[in-house]
């Protein structure tokens, strides 16, 4: 943490130049392949209806359950609709829905998180105990039981997921900003009268900003897995829209008969997770590395 | 002894308190119900006098604090009212649904945690005593993947492999009162595994990274240069000293593995909880759900609380105070 007492900007000073090629250095086959991944998963989800044959709820073949062939290159689920075009939108619908829900954990956990840490005292008190509570519960139980009571919408679940999953946003800035807090700077800031708006953006957030880098990685990985699970049991994203989740459930009948179908939108899920968990990876020993180099 | 006493009186008080806190959150999450949610159980078509009926039957006409309290008292003794499907005439008391599949989710749980446990320990134990080594390396791998893998892939891909290429499980679960344990093992084979290999995981890489930490320490050191076997060494030196996190750890596992098997339990259409829970959650029958949040919590803060108890009680520091 002694480091992170230096201004910020010393981070710059150095050419830009050995700054790329100390990044490229760190760079192993790991982080390249999570790249590609998160690059690739991207741009599908980007042009989704460019790349898709066949539209999200398009019924193209009055076979249920065809087998793949040319024209249906994963065959058909049980409405007759094209597996490998409905995969390719939920890449869209679940990225754009996950993401969502993470910057909303993001605000308000980091948010919540800092001003705890500066402002301490009743405050802080007051929202960690809240939060404990919280945390006292299993994430997916809260999420269920939030669910039950103001039904399921897209609108519905990033807020669920968003406000349940900051809690552990919450801690991590909390801890991280705590650590921030207490050095000179912030003193000083203080000491010139400075909002706390301002020490909380100005001040703390640029330097516990690594870590939350990080973290939101990791926690998008959570949240994708969270809102995949609860499309699976049916109570996340709802039909038609298509999801992997639920696309695993509409298509798990065909495992018994030997198909792998249903496996791949559930592979997908988990090349998404992995690829993620290998840049963060990356990250953490760039930004680690970095400092050491100081 | 009287520091360990009290500090195990703190943690449990600590624990009725966060029960506590926990019961009026679980409440009022229905206390600040939208005020159409008499209409969205009931229907569109549901006229005001039903849904006024429905309100009263429900005691949503009382203050929200007398709710609470019949609410909690009940809980206490066993008594979670009935649920939203139940009809005049034909009532259905949240207890009746959830009492036999409790049993089956213990069931389930505990064989998993019967298999899951010694083995995560014993694969940590073997990753820490012979590190980056192949074994280490491949069991390190092996884990990681399950790790970032949802549960129900780990599922689907073990139903394909175990029971349609190879048939040697059944893909579905199901158990029947007068089923011998030699049946029911057999029916429950393949959600054990799955969980089994879900929760392993953590914990593996936990044990063995607690127990890497105490090898660095200066007394380990010192017991190696005195000449201790490497296997002595982890287990009587390192082990004892590892043992609070890997309790912890264990602990926060099976909580988990509460959240998992309703992932699971719907995988293999088995008669548990957690199914129950998400049947409740897709009708919005909200006393069940507020029973199975309420029974998730108490299990997952007793299990946090005997983690505590075994770091407490395993704490050298603590047994033998200066």
């Amino acid at each position: 943490m002694t480091m992170s007492q230096q201004p910020p900007s010393r981070r710059d000073a150095r050419p830009p130049a050995s700054r790329f090629s100390a990044m490229f250095r760190r760079t192993t086959p790991a982080a390249w392949l999570g790249f590609a991944i998160v690059v690739l998963y991207g741009l599908i989800a980007l042009f989704a209806p460019l790349i898709a044959p066949y539209g999200e709820a398009q019924v193209v073949s009055s076979v249920p359950f065809a087998p793949w062939s040319q024209s249906f290159l994963f065959g058909t689920d049980q409405l007759g609709r094209d597996v490998f075009s409905r995969m390719i939108y939920a890449a869209r619908n679940t990225i754009a829905i996950s993401l969502a829900a993470t910057v909303l954990t993001f605000a308000v956990g980091t948010t919540l998180g800092i001003v705890s840490a500066v402002a301490g005292g009743i405050v802080d008190m007051v929202i960690s105990r809240i939060v404990d509570a919280v945390m006292a519960l299993p994430q997916l139980i809260v999420i269920l039981v939030l669910l039950s009571v103001v039904g399921s919408s897209v609108v519905s679940l990033i807020v669920i997921i968003g406000i349940a999953d900051a809690t552990n946003v919450f801690r991590l800035s909390r801890s991280v900003a705590m650590n921030v807090a207490v050095m000179d700077f912030v003193e000083d800031a203080r000491v010139r009268g400075e909002s706390l708006t301002w020490i909380v953006f100005h001040e703390v957030l640029p330097n516990i900003l690594s870590t939350l880098v990080a973290e939101f990685g990791m926690r998008f990985c959570f949240v994708v897995l969270t809102i995949s699970a609860l499309s699976f049991l049916g109570l996340g994203i709802q039909p038609p829209t298509a999801d992997w989740g639920s696309m695993v459930r509409e298509n798990a009948t065909l495992i018994s008969y030997g198909d792998v179908t249903p496996l791949l939108p559930a592979a997908a899920i988990a090349v998404l997770a992995i690829g993620v968990n290998f840049v963060v990876d990356w990250f953490l020993h760039y930004a680690s590395g970095l400092r050491d180099d100081q | 002894m009287r520091l360990i006493l009290k500090t195990i009186l703190e943690r449990m008080a600590l624990a009725v308190l966060t029960l506590f806190i926990v019961s009026v959150l679980i409440f009022s999450s229905v206390a600040l119900l939208p005020g159409d949610f008499a209409k969205a159980v009931l229907g569109q078509s549901a006229t005001p006098e039903t849904v006024a009926a429905f309100q009263k039957q429900v005691g949503l006409d009382r203050p929200a604090s007398e709710r609470y309290l019949v609410w909690l008292g009940g809980a206490v003794k066993g008594d979670f009212g009935n649920s939203f499907s139940s009809r005049p005439g034909a009532e259905r008391s949240v207890v009746s649904i959830i009492k036999p599949r409790l049993w089956n989710t213990l069931i389930l749980a505990g064989l998993t945690a019967a298999v899951a446990i010694p083995l995560a320990i014993s694969l940590g134990i073997a990753a820490a005593l012979w590190r980056n080594s192949w074994f280490d390396r491949s069991v390190n791998a092996g884990t990681l993947t399950t790790i970032s893998v949802p549960e129900f892939f780990v599922a689907y891909v073990l139903i394909l492999l175990l029971a349609v290429k190879f048939p040697v499980f059944r893909p579905l679960s199901t158990v029947r009162p007068q089923m011998g344990f030699a049946e029911t093992l057999e029916n429950l084979a393949l959600p054990v595994i799955t969980l089994t290999l879900v929760i392993t995981a953590h914990m593996m890489r936990m044990t063995r990274a607690a127990i890497i930490g105490v090898l660095g320490s200066p007394y380990v050191e010192m017991a190696r240069l005195k000449g201790a076997p490497p296997l002595r060494l982890v287990l009587r030196h390192a082990l004892p000293n590892a043992l609070a996190p890997i309790a912890n750890v264990v602990a926060f596992n099976l909580a988990y593995l509460i959240v998992g098997t309703v992932i699971i339990e719907a995988v293999f259409v088995y008669p548990g909880i957690g199914q129950a829970l998400v049947d409740a959650v897709r009708t919005r029958d909200v006393p069940v759900v507020q029973a199975c949040a309420l029974l998730f919590a108490v299990t997952y803060i007793l299990l946090n609380l005997i983690a505590d108890l075994v770091a407490i009680a395993t704490n050298p520091r603590l047994l033998h105070p200066r």
